[in-house]
């Protein structure tokens, strides 16, 4: 019972964190909690993870709150094994991740002028948003390569090097690469809305494996 | 905009449920919701949106909330802007906490698995896509993309957390800029 409340906790720490440091949106989220729920507490596998995202394109709402809801309930109710407390994670994640916004904009409300032609600001926004486009590359590279230090040889410190291997519960095989650039290709040029995307590619699944 | 205080927290939160429920895709297919519903009702003005995006853009979190949180506030003052935000956010938290709680028990079911195979390598295009038109717009000199190429790096392959790297481009520009500022004086 204590390590369920621990885990709570957890929880609601990691995406208030999430809340207060997404700047730039749901994908630029994506990267955050990947690198605290996949990477850094290793509650959700690479592949898990993937699905959440998935699923969090296909049904309504933003992005950020869907894997949110559905990190907390995943997280608690495998830990503890509970529908219940499953639903009182997702509760926990989501509103954790609402929680600073809320903050924050009402202060933005109320100094609504002000705020806008601060030079400062917009000094510290014009680093943050290129910063924010590299970290959504990283979500997408993560999920496609893992990279690995190979652990120090005798008398070292430094890690003697670095392999990376393909994700292989993502891209199993070439078929896989082909949707890949098919879908890219698709909603780069084609501008072809999301959720067709991912319905054809749910088609696709089914036909090709 | 109407007077405040003469729309009910209850109509804010339906008004808002309504949008959260038929937005696909984040809060960038939120905006053309937004803005629709709220200048049908004649709840905003014309050029109040285009000053409610850029400042919800800038916040932390995310596009979908703050625009609620903003929205609401100056719809109804505080008591608005949770309604909002509640509105906004429900429809999403019961429709998801449904498939989390069905998709546990489908997840081995074969045919899912082979919808999932399908969809995985999608669903990172669909990563990339935002991200290179993101790339795209703000990236306007050598340096920012640079900016972009290390925080991939740095994630990706030296595992650092994302928030530090915020923190740090965060606090290093604020001090460069502050540093240029009272050079000029």
């Amino acid at each position: 019972m204590t390590d369920t409340i621990i885990l709570l906790l957890q929880l609601f720490w990691t995406f208030l964190l999430i809340g207060t440091f997404t700047i730039g949106g749901g994908y630029a989220m994506l990267s955050l909690i990947q690198g605290e729920v996949v990477v850094h507490h290793a509650w959700l596998s690479e592949k898990t993870f993937t699905d959440i995202v998935a699923i969090s394109q296909m049904t309504p709402g933003p992005i950020g709150i869907n894997t949110a809801t559905y990190v907390g309930y995943d997280v608690l109710s495998a830990a503890s094994g509970s529908h219940l407390l499953g639903i009182l994670g997702s509760f926990a994640a989501t509103l954790a991740l609402v929680l600073p916004s809320f903050v924050i904009m009402l202060m933005i409300v109320r100094f609504y002028q002000k705020f806008k032609s601060n030079r400062l600001f917009e000094g510290v926004m014009g680093a943050i948003r290129p910063t924010v486009a590299g970290l959504i590359g990283a979500a997408a590279v993560v999920l496609t390569l893992k990279a690995t230090w190979l652990p120090p040889e005798a008398g070292s410190i430094l890690p003697s090097g670095l392999t990376i291997d393909i994700v292989r519960e993502n891209f199993p095989d070439w078929k896989s690469w082909l949707l890949f650039a098919a879908a890219f290709a698709a909603s780069w040029w084609g501008k072809v809305s999301p959720i067709l995307l991912l319905l054809i590619a749910a088609g696709a699944g089914l036909l090709l494996y | 905009m109407q007077e405040a205080g003469k729309i009910s927290l209850w109509r804010i939160f339906a008004v808002f449920a309504r949008i959260g429920a038929f937005t696909f895709g984040g809060g960038f297919a939120m905006l053309p919701l937004i803005s629709s519903e709220m200048k049908r009702r004649g709840w905003i003005d014309e050029d109040e949106m285009p000053d409610i995006i850029a400042l919800s853009q800038s916040a932390p979190g995310l596009l979908a909330v703050n625009i609620s949180i903003f929205a609401g506030y100056r719809l109804r003052g505080l008591g608005g802007s949770i309604a909002a935000t509640l509105g906004a956010v429900l429809p999403s938290f019961v429709a998801i906490l449904l498939v989390a709680m069905v998709f546990s028990s489908f997840k081995d079911n074969p045919w899912v698995l082979r919808a999932f195979q399908g969809l995985r390598p999608v669903v990172i295009a669909l990563i990339v896509v935002p991200m290179l038109s993101m790339a795209r717009s703000s990236n306007q000199s050598w340096w920012a993309w640079a900016l972009s190429a290390a925080a991939l790096v740095a994630v990706a392959f030296l595992g650092i957390s994302p928030v530090w790297i915020l923190l740090c481009v965060g606090v290093t520009a604020f001090a460069l800029t502050w540093f240029k500022e009272h050079r000029n004086k």
